[in-house]
């Protein structure tokens, strides 16, 4: 399930200022080393400990000073926070509250949400997933934003304009985006003559036998029960994902078709930012998920700052330099609420996709050299990417799916090439 | 000898869902010869909580990396880890952060 709070900052920029300097020296952990009287309750790094004050203070500081030193929002702008219910983006929802209250002259407030639900894929029932969107809209509620819940069976509805640079053009072809789909992959077949071999290209053949437009729509339902009953959405939903041979190619698929409803959303409802909760472990994960499976290209818009690749929409990630350790202990001590959504392979054996075994090695590598995982996710800010240097003039040519620009040497995404299982 | 001690353990983060989805176990700890520590009432909670799959909460003599140990609300890196000696009515929390959002 992930949850989209909008929301629009009406008073000045943030500025980045006060940054408090962390000076690291050995700690024989007695006392905070901040304010050097109360007792430490968190090791954030090795002999760097906290107290429970100061934790806050560093904490929400951070995020600030993240915003500040991007220049991430101008004054006026809408943003749209998109959530999951998971840790990391319930504590950037507090965050932004935090930043929002009355008493801060930076205040981001008159914000809406969306939530949506991805429970159908995650082998939760329906009950089950009634349960959770109960305990999202008391969270949604609480937070005084207003909000509406969008479901991942809202995809088949996406227009073709989701698979667009920047749908600019309102006189292109009113394709759907499955014939979007269709024609990419022909597009595909046609240059290389080759067979499909990957994951990725798997998810396009799945996504093109999908037509939909014969089932009514989810959006004049605004009942989440009505919503849960429209079970032929649904069930088409756990065919396709069904039909999806490995997992690390349900992760993908998953991952693409969630943000290609957060950029509709955003789209739809008129906001050119949108707030991801990712932590630097997750990002550090997904990085070396993406080596993994050849696609330096995408790498520095998939874990950097700010991500343009939309062109009208630019995502960006505050939360990107907190471990999850730092998020965990903030929701704990401070009372965030989350809700906890299975994932994709909860059940499943450990080594079932690349993201999972990937996951194990760096919270091993955290466990037993605690300041390698934010080197891992510093590494992909050194490694963007300039695609247009080889024709600067010219557009770059994009891959249909992750709209990252395509590889001018190979004629197509890296991203697109073969992947293991 | 160490008396019976009651302490609250909870689980979080998904970790609950490998107690049969319970957060909150008030448990009271048998007498023992040796002290109870944390590295005891792992083994004890391996024995007597954990309902399936213990490879996912515990890795050698202690937790799995990724999961979280507070201890009275704190880091148990500030209280001696495996080593630290349990009181009556201590408060310990597992919270996991594999899998988070
Ligand atoms: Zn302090
Ligand atoms: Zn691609």
């Amino acid at each position: 399930m992930v949850v989209c709070v909008a929301l629009c900052m009406t008073v000045g920029p943030y500025s980045g200022n006060r940054l408090a300097l962390i000076v690291s020296f050995p700690s024989c952990a007695e006392k905070c080393m901040k304010c050097k009287e109360a007792s430490p309750v968190l090791v954030i790094r090795v002999g760097d400990a906290f107290c429970k004050a100061c934790f806050r203070e560093y904490f929400v500081h951070k995020f600030r000073a993240m915003l500040g030193k991007n220049r991430a929002i101008y004054p006026g702008e809408k943003v749209l926070l998109a959530l999951s219910g998971g840790p990391a983006s319930s504590s950037m929802l507090r965050q932004v509250q935090e930043v929002s209250a009355p008493q801060r002259s930076n205040s981001l407030h008159l914000a809406s949400l969306v939530c949506y639900s991805e429970g159908a894929v995650c082998g939760q029932s329906l009950a089950e997933r009634g349960d959770t969107l109960l305990q999202m809209e008391t969270i949604l509620q609480a937070s005084r934003f207003p909000y509406h819940l969008a479901h991942l069976e809202e995809v088949f509805d996406l227009p073709s304009s989701i698979l667009q640079h920047a749908p600019h053009n309102p006189t292109g072809p009113k394709n759907s985006y499955k014939e979007a789909v269709e024609g990419f992959i022909r597009q595909q077949r046609r240059e290389e003559g080759g067979s499909p071999s990957l994951p990725e290209r798997q998810i396009q053949e799945k996504l093109a036998e999908v037509s939909l437009r014969d089932v009514p729509g989810m959006e004049g339902l605004a009942d989440p029960e009505a919503r849960l009953l429209a079970a032929v959405r649904t069930e088409q939903l756990i065919r396709l994902f069904g039909s999806v041979k490995t997992l690390t190619a349900k992760e993908e698929l998953l991952q693409t078709l969630r943000n290609h409803l957060i950029l509709h959303t955003a789209r739809t409802q008129g906001y050119s930012k949108v707030m991801m909760g990712e932590s630097c472990t997750r990002l550090a994960v997904k990085l070396l998920t993406n080596l993994s499976l050849g696609r330096g290209a995408s790498l520095a818009m998939d874990t950097g700052f700010s991500d343009d690749r939309h062109g009208d929409v630019v995502v960006v990630r505050p939360m990107r330099e907190y471990s999850a350790k730092e998020i965990a202990f903030y929701n704990h001590l401070f009372g965030v609420p989350t809700v906890f959504t299975p994932a994709l392979d909860t059940k499943a054996l450990e080594k079932a996709s690349i993201h999972r075994v990937i996951e194990r090695f760096v919270y091993g590598l955290q466990a037993e050299f605690p300041s390698t995982v934010s080197t891992v996710y510093r590494t992909g800010e050194k490694l963007s990417v300039t695609p247009g240097d080889a024709s600067p003039a010219a557009e770059p040519e994009r891959c249909l799916l992750c709209l990252c620009a395509l590889d001018t040497n190979v004629g197509k995404c890296k991203r697109c090439l073969p992947a293991p299982g | 000898m160490a008396a019976p001690m009651s302490l609250l353990v909870e689980f979080g983060g998904g970790a609950e869902l490998l107690f049969d989805g319970v957060k909150k176990h008030q448990v009271t700890l048998p007498c023992q010869p040796e002290p109870w520590d944390i590295r005891n009432l792992l083994k004890w909670i391996k024995q007597n909580l954990l309902k399936e799959r213990p490879e996912l909460f515990i890795q050698g003599d202690t937790v799995r990396p990724g999961i979280l140990v507070l201890i009275n609300d704190a880091d148990w890196e500030l209280m001696g880890e495996l080593d630290y000696k349990l009181q009556d009515q201590d408060n310990v929390v597992f919270i996991s952060t594999l899998h988070g959002g």
